[in-house]
């Protein structure tokens, strides 16, 4: 289903040559650069490990990167209108711990719960953008608030401590309910495809999204003016654009993205757990940025994310595979985020930015 | 080799990938005058310019500072050797954290042989010393973001002038001054030629080389097609062989109006400013002149959404028109191509069809789908009826030169039919020919809306209007047919005579 969304685009980019024929070298280079190395990485991989090269492999990469690509996506909906969110980690731990307490302590159904998680989402996106728009707070700073403000939030109904089912609560009784198994099959089914028990539950979620976003911001009028507004917001204004409700709706966006990660995240613990998606900002920040070197974007975009995410995760299963001890994978995420800025900004700083 | 050369080219060349854009530009210039370089956008004068201050370097050709070779390698190397240029962009040449005084000395500050320390006291005697030697009227503890702009000019010049250079390059210093802030940068200017300082001064404005200059210089697709310094100087000699063509006075056949499209009645846009009516008939051309700061782009604005009058009824078509919004306006067939296209017009990171469609998607898409192909088709029409110099409509504009960049400007909002179409500056920073496209596609595509510009040069005004309306001090204050009409009486208009007279 990747392969599909990969496509699309490529057959874009194909008609996009028919009028300008003759690519340079170094044209050629920024555009499928990032593209070449990947599918070089793939190739190494295969070549050198014994199983990399499976159905089951890819799909565990897919798996591995589905929540930070799930909120890469989001934030690059922020992005998109020149604005950055650093409360999307935040939001997606706040979600898997509002599930976790909607279930667990509330003894509600599984619907329930996802409806929880996606109001919050939209609530501190919304919160987000209004500060950001109205209360004329810097995107960094304001998100950055909010981020600390959910991390502090979602220790206290429970006092700091995770939730699972038969824990102690605050007042000493024990709590009644339980995750339910329709929302544990979210984080844990598999659905068959061409091999029994493959895909799971939560890559379709991600390339569902993905496809989404991807034409949303690529096809839409609506998608084309968040790009307007990010470019030059005073010249999308004069040309009509409602600038603030797009912005706002850029933070909705990225909100309920990060609470969908949320939700994948409890049900794949199957607990709310207070320590756990340490990582999940970086990690999606880094996947959105890589993918302003792919296809040469310079620009923030959803399919350059998606490959982002997706690059870091061959990378890091490769490497495992090889037998490289895991505390080396934040230095290698690193590296890669460094060296794509490096292209995006030195190399095809085409337009003197 | 003329009398007092001080600094002289000779043979630059220069290219960009397959582009050339300097052709050997041979040219000299000596103490104490002031040597005007014209061209057309895309002339290569930016080029020029950088090569001279060192942010460029030629590929062909040498520059000579008295009998030195000079070849600088970068902008503080050309500095010290005495070519101190000062760019377009103002806020380029201060920086707006620091106060007045700082800035003065910022490059001694930045250079070695200093000690580590930060003596404000020294800083400010020898920032007076600058200030007293240019003569600043600037208060030297002032921040630099409470300056206007033309204060802000003054002091990137001043300090330049403190390291005792004896070529300057003005890069058009006039293009956001007003006309009183423009004279002061002339009387520096004056003040610079008395110490000898070799002047180099770009512009487009015919009233600023009327004024300052001693010789022109005329260059076009990168070589210098003609000097001119017999006096009286041949001004248009220099536009004509900067165009390479003889633009006809362009005599305009003034239109009368028929119905009205949009009246104002009592419209007030600023406190204590005499509210005025105003009629605009279909077919019409009218431009609204006056100087700098009386309000036009106010006006503009107010006509379009962006700020409601303080007073006053607007209609259109003879039904109430209080847009609350520019995409209000839009609905109603109120299109404004607004001033300062970099900050207001284009999306830099979109491409010409992208950026001619952006505020009519809705007709170009379907269930919110935007249809690139119809864009494209609409834009290539666009492209071929203004002429607008470019390989492909996907050409990102960042690659157009200024005159280009107004026309897709112009372009996407001729696109769609409209009721009143308002131009605030459509000239700025636009060659003569590129202008003579637009006013005349304005004037062509005129007949089924009312077309309103604003206009601070009287020459374009004259050029493209049917009738000429001048403000002063937030209010209209006479209105002129474009046909036999009375100069003395439209520049009194503009200096505000006619408003004392009436009140």
């Amino acid at each position: 289903m990747d392969s599909d969304m990969a496509g699309k685009a490529t057959a874009r980019v194909e008609e996009g040559q028919g009028a300008r024929p003759r690519l340079s070298p170094r044209e050629l280079a920024i555009r499928y650069g990032f593209l070449a190395l990947l599918a070089g990485l793939i190739v190494f991989f295969s070549l050198a490990t014994r199983g990399f090269a499976s159905p089951q492999a890819a799909v565990f990469i897919l798996q591995s990167v589905s929540i930070t690509g799930i909120l890469a996506l989001g934030v690059t909906a922020t992005l998109v209108v020149g604005g950055f969110d650093l409360s999307i980690g935040a939001i997606a731990t706040s979600a898997m711990m509002a599930a976790a307490y909607v279930m667990v302590v509330l003894e509600q159904n599984a619907l329930v719960a996802v409806l929880a998680c996606l109001a919050i989402g939209a609530l501190v996106g919304l919160i987000n953008g209004l500060i950001i728009c109205y209360m004329r707070v810097p995107d960094l700073l304001a998100t950055l608030g909010m981020m600390f403000l959910l991390i502090g939030l979602q220790r206290i109904p429970t006092e700091g401590r995770s939730i699972a089912a038969g824990m102690t609560l605050p007042d000493g009784s024990t709590a009644g309910g339980a995750f339910s198994p329709a929302f544990l099959a979210l984080g844990r089914h598999r659905f068959d495809f061409f091999i029994e028990n493959l895909v799971p539950a939560s890559v379709v979620v991600l390339v569902v999204l993905a496809v989404l976003i991807w034409f949303f911001l690529e096809y839409t009028r609506f998608g084309r003016m968040m790009y307007a507004v990010g470019s030059n917001a005073q010249a999308a204004a004069f040309a009509g654009a409602p600038v603030r409700a797009y912005r706002i709706w850029a933070y909705v966006i990225s909100g309920v993205f990060s609470a969908i990660g949320g939700i994948l995240l409890a049900a794949r613990l199957g607990r709310g757990d207070i320590a756990s998606g340490n990582n999940l900002l970086l990690d999606a920040v880094a996947a959105a940025l890589i993918g302003f070197a792919v296809l040469g974007a310079a620009k923030p975009n959803a399919f350059g994310t998606a490959i982002g995410a997706l690059f870091v995760g061959v990378l890091l299963q490769g490497l495992t595979m090889m037998n490289v001890p895991y505390y080396t994978q934040d230095f290698v995420k690193g590296a890669v985020l460094v060296i794509a800025l490096v292209f995006t900004f030195a190399l095809l700083g085409r337009n003197g930015r | 080799m003329g009398q007092g050369a001080i600094f002289r080219i000779a043979g630059l060349g220069k290219s960009f990938g397959p582009n050339e854009v300097l052709r050997g530009v041979t040219l000299e210039l000596r103490a104490g005058e002031v040597t005007v370089l014209m061209g057309a956008n895309g002339a290569g004068k930016s080029t020029l310019v950088k090569i001279v201050s060192g942010v460029y370097r030629a590929q062909r050709g040498e520059m000579f500072l008295g009998e030195a070779p000079f070849a600088p390698a970068s902008p503080a190397e050309a500095m010290r050797a005495g070519v101190v240029t000062v760019h377009q962009n103002i806020n380029d040449g201060v920086v707006a954290a620091l106060d007045v005084a700082t800035n003065l000395v910022l490059d001694r500050l930045s250079g070695g042989g200093r000690g580590i320390f930060f003596n404000p006291r020294r800083i400010r005697r020898e920032a007076r010393e600058v200030a007293r030697r240019m003569g600043l009227g600037i208060d030297l503890m002032a921040d630099v973001t409470g300056l206007s702009l033309a204060d802000r000019q003054m002091v990137a010049i001043a300090r330049a002038m403190a390291h005792e250079p004896k070529v300057m390059i003005l890069d058009e210093p006039t293009s956001s001054l007003s006309s009183s802030e423009a004279d002061r940068l002339f009387a520096l200017v004056e003040r610079l030629r008395e110490r000898g300082v070799a002047i180099l001064y770009i512009s487009h404005r015919m009233s600023d080389i009327r004024r300052i200059a001693d010789r022109i210089v005329s260059l076009r697709d990168g070589r210098i097609v003609g000097v001119f310094e017999e006096k009286p100087l041949d001004y248009e000699g220099a536009v004509n062989a900067m165009l390479g063509q003889n633009l006809g006075a362009g005599g305009i056949e003034s239109r009368e109006a028929t119905a009205p499209v949009f009246t104002a009645d009592g419209l007030r846009i600023a406190e204590g400013a005499r509210p005025f009516s105003l009629s605009l008939g279909i077919g019409e051309v009218v431009a609204i002149t006056g100087l700098v700061g009386v309000g036009k782009t106010r006006l503009a604005e107010t006509l379009f959404g962006v700020h409601p009058p303080l007073a006053g009824a607007m209609r259109i078509d003879g039904r109430p028109y209080a847009p609350s919004s520019p995409a209000a306006a839009i609905r109603r067939g109120v299109f404004l191509v607004a001033k300062d296209r970099a900050r207001t017009g284009i999306v830099p990171d979109f491409n010409i069809y992208e950026n001619i469609s952006l505020p009519f998607l809705p007709h170009f898409s379907h269930l919110g789908v935007a249809s690139r192909r119809a864009e494209r088709a609409a834009a290539r029409a666009r492209i071929a009826d203004l002429k607008i110099v470019c390989r492909s409509e996907r050409d990102d504009l960042a690659t157009l030169s200024g005159g280009n960049q107004q026309k897709v400007t112009v372009a996407r909002w001729l696109s769609q039919p409209s009721r009143m179409l308002i131009l605030d500056e459509p000239f700025q920073g636009v060659d003569i020919a590129a202008r003579h496209d637009i006013a005349a596609k304005l004037r062509e595509s005129a007949g089924q809306r009312a077309t309103l510009l604003f206009l601070t040069e009287l020459d374009e005004a004259l050029e493209t209007a049917d009738r000429i309306l001048v403000m002063s001090e937030h209010t209209i204050v006479g209105e002129h047919r474009n046909r036999n009409l009375d100069m003395d009486r439209l520049l009194a208009d503009v200096a505000g005579r006619g408003l004392q007279g009436a009140a």
